[in-house]
């Protein structure tokens, strides 16, 4: 059977480029960076490279840029980084993705809800800072309906508060401009597997002048940010994938954007019934989360695998058992609504014909369901 | 276009893992699924590590997906724990506040693997679903009707359990391992290179540890905020007088002796509950018997439902053996009284009335 992925925002398969830049590195390049030797200074050396071309996708310095081995980890050490301590509070919002919120769940901390648009009011972020604030932690864009927060805005605010400001951009990173800069955040986290690298390699931005304490300790790896011998291979491979991006990644997500209205279009003519979860907001361009009203998403979501289509609906928890998505919760969809919904995330091997055959998939496979549900039949 | 799919609801066990493997071997095209339906760490305090006949674990999930990984079949896991909470537990612990012994394996094979696990497999495509129950179905012509039978394996026998099924289920149902002896199917897992081939048989009810019903259903009180005193009550004996105290109607089913602590010349056994007084009746042995009973809620399998007085072995409880009795039909469609040749002990409220004609399941309902 064919296959098709329309799963993206989960994790990407390691771009061909990418793929040959690191392939080399993982035989020949296996000196310890630390090392004083030709070998351990040819890994420095690549590191250094990756570094640059990280930096330089973010709009960052070099050394800004904390290698971790992952989004997860990025996330949290941006909270635990700035906020462990005594009376460390954290400000955050109740549609993170569960790297943020489990871990300011470990601290003191205020969930600030989004509106059923997916979209965080900047003030309520400032309604809920407290004198012992110590970060604010916000994502960039959501990973289930693709909404881009107001980042610059609540970095305004936090500025004026005296608080730093993360954002985890894992969503947002190879699918819109990304200039910390401009953004104005003091932390900002990266995940290699979201952007053509493979897993276990990531990122974190830390402004200059952000003090930001270790989370591991051990040797005085990442300007003493981060413990352990550097993943050589894959941070070439992240560095790589941000080179990429650098170059490629708007006319890529102009095509993207165009199968995506495409595939939204689409499915909203054909299907009666279905609405676009955060429609009418700032979105990332591959992304579209849609409810079809009378399904049970975990049926439509298998159904379309058996039929080759690769799609996702909430998160899995520990057993592969889905459970309803708390974003669209967070959002204010009843329970029933958010089981009825599934996202599509596009990337760079979807094209107009496998996009059009998804949605037959799915004209086919959301009337049988429909069929058997009391309210359609 | 490969066969139509039909689903295997895997629990991880090795029954439901040789269906699959058998039917995979038939060249079916097989998918498997497993039912996510209570989620074990959410009562902390009744589990341990020992604990048995636990459902949906992580092993088991782990134990479903690795079979399924061998087979080379299609695999997900659903979540109907809501569902499941709603439709058994909920239930299981309302019986008990009534003063009944409820069954939650019929409740789950009524609401959950027959109802909302045929509706997803049809969902995904597959109109027909496989499990790994000991009970057989067959056809017949003459009546237009799916018949039910127990198994050839009489200790494995669950029929019991099955009694609620209606014909439109049977009819998209197969129990492949009706017709085998556990032993057998235990031989088969091996054959099939089944990794679960000596796992132990799960026992007791899926989602209490240990089988400690009342340590789970304190569990759930204190997890909803009931109270202990509110369930408390006295001990009384037949003619009303109060010999001692407990802590809750759920922790006594008819029958019982264990548990009484209240010194007697000969031993004492629970008679009746009665949930709105809280009082626990006890007394002796012989009042346990009865010779007549009522069951409600009545499903006829095998057979239409008949306008004159049937016999049948009724089956009280999943172990007894049935005894002979008449069935006699009331004003009421959905009830019938049961008449016993012998005085049957400690027939008990809540548990099913399950009959038969020999091996033929013919209907059942619930004891009054």
């Amino acid at each position: 059977m064919q296959r098709f992925y329309f799963d993206h925002n989960a994790t990407t398969p390691v771009s061909p480029e990418v793929l040959e830049a690191m392939l080399p590195v993982m035989t020949e390049v296996y000196g310890n960076a630390s090392s004083i030797h030709h070998f351990g200074q040819t890994a420095r050396k690549m590191l250094d490279a990756a570094r640059k071309q990280v930096a330089g996708m973010l709009g960052a310095e070099p050394q800004e840029i904390v290698f971790t081995s992952g989004g997860t980890e990025a996330d949290n050490l941006a909270i635990f980084g700035v906020a462990t301590g005594a009376a460390g509070h954290v400000v955050t919002t109740t549609f993170e993705h569960p790297a943020v919120l489990a871990a300011a769940g470990q601290l003191d901390h205020t969930l600030v809800p989004v509106d059923g648009r997916g979209i965080v009011d900047p003030d309520a972020i400032r309604r809920a800072l407290r004198p012992e604030t110590k970060v604010i932690s916000v994502m960039h864009a959501n990973n289930e309906v693709g909404t881009i927060q107001p980042i610059a805005e609540i970095a305004r605010i936090a500025a004026e508060a005296n608080v730093v400001l993360h954002s985890d951009g894992v969503q947002a990173v190879g699918k819109i401009p990304v200039n910390v800069a401009e953004l104005g955040v003091g932390l900002y986290a990266i995940s290699g597997h979201k952007i053509g690298a493979p897993k276990g390699v990531g990122a974190l931005y830390v402004r200059k002048g952000v003090a930001l304490k270790p989370m591991m300790f051990g040797g005085r790896h990442e300007r003493e940010r981060r413990a352990g011998t550097e993943n050589v291979a894959g941070i070439v491979a992240l560095g790589r994938a941000a080179e990429w991006i650098t170059d490629h990644a708007e006319a890529e997500n102009r095509r993207q954007r165009a199968l995506r209205d495409r595939l939204e279009q689409s499915i909203l003519d054909r299907i009666p019934d279905t609405r676009v979860n955060g429609a009418g907001s700032p979105r990332v361009p591959n992304t579209t989360n849609i409810r079809f009203d009378g399904i049970d998403s975990d049926a439509l979501l298998i159904a379309l695998d058996l039929k080759g289509f690769a799609v996702s609906s909430g998160a899995a928890c520990s057993s592969g058992a889905p459970e309803p998505s708390h974003v669209l919760l967070a959002m204010g969809l009843s329970r029933l609504e958010s089981r009825s919904s599934i996202r599509f995330s596009l990337g760079r091997s979807n094209t107009i014909e496998r996009v059009d055959a998804l949605v037959e998939a799915l004209v086919e496979s959301v009337t049988h369901l429909r069929k058997l549900a009391p309210a359609y039949a | 276009m490969p066969e139509k799919p039909l689903a295997v609801a895997m629990s991880g066990g090795v029954d439901s893992s040789v269906v699959a493997g058998m039917l995979r071997a038939r060249g079916e095209n097989v998918i498997g699924l497993t039912m996510q339906l209570w989620n074990q760490r959410r009562l902390p305090e009744i589990q341990s590590d020992k604990a048995t006949g636990r459902c949906c674990s992580l092993d088991d999930v782990y134990d479903a997906r690795a079979v399924a990984q061998t087979l080379g079949i299609p695999y997900y896991v659903v979540n109907f724990e809501r569902d499941f909470e709603d439709q058994v537990v909920k239930p299981f612990v309302d019986e008990y506040l009534a003063g009944r012994t409820p069954i939650p394996c019929t409740l789950c094979n009524n609401f959950i693997k027959f109802d909302r696990f045929l509706e997803m497999a049809a969902g995904v495509g597959a109109d027909r679903i496989a499990t790994g129950h000991y009970a057989q179905i067959r056809w017949n012509p003459d009546s237009g009707r799916w018949e039910m039978l127990r198994s050839v394996d009489r200790a494995k026998d669950q029929t019991y359990f099955l009694f609620g099924l209606k014909q439109d289920q049977l009819a998209r149902s197969m129990f492949p391992l009706g017709a085998m002896e556990k032993r057998a199917v235990r031989e088969l897992a091996r054959e099939l290179g089944i990794p679960t081939a000596a796992k132990p048989d799960s026992q007791e009810i899926c989602f209490v540890p240990n089988g400690d019903y009342a340590a789970f259903i304190d569990a759930y009180f204190r997890e909803q905020g009931i109270a202990p005193q509110e369930v408390a009550g006295e001990l009384v004996t037949a003619d009303g007088q109060v010999v001692g105290e407990h802590a809750g109607v759920h922790h006594f089913t008819v029958g019982q002796r264990r548990g009484l602590r209240v010194a007697a010349g000969e031993p004492l056994y629970v008679i009746s509950t009665d949930p709105s007084s809280r009082r626990v009746t006890i007394g002796r042995d012989r009042e346990l018997l009865s010779d007549r009973t009522h069951a409600r809620e009545l499903n006829w399998v095998s057979i239409a439902a008949p306008v004159e007085p049937v016999r049948a072995e009724v089956k009280i409880r999943n172990k007894h053996a049935a005894a002979p009795a008449t069935l006699l039909p009331t004003s009421d469609p959905d009830r019938v009284e049961i008449r016993f040749d012998d005085a049957q002990r400690a027939v008990t409220p809540g548990q099913a009335a399950v009959f038969y004609s020999g091996d033929l399941v013919l209907g059942g309902g619930w004891i009054e």
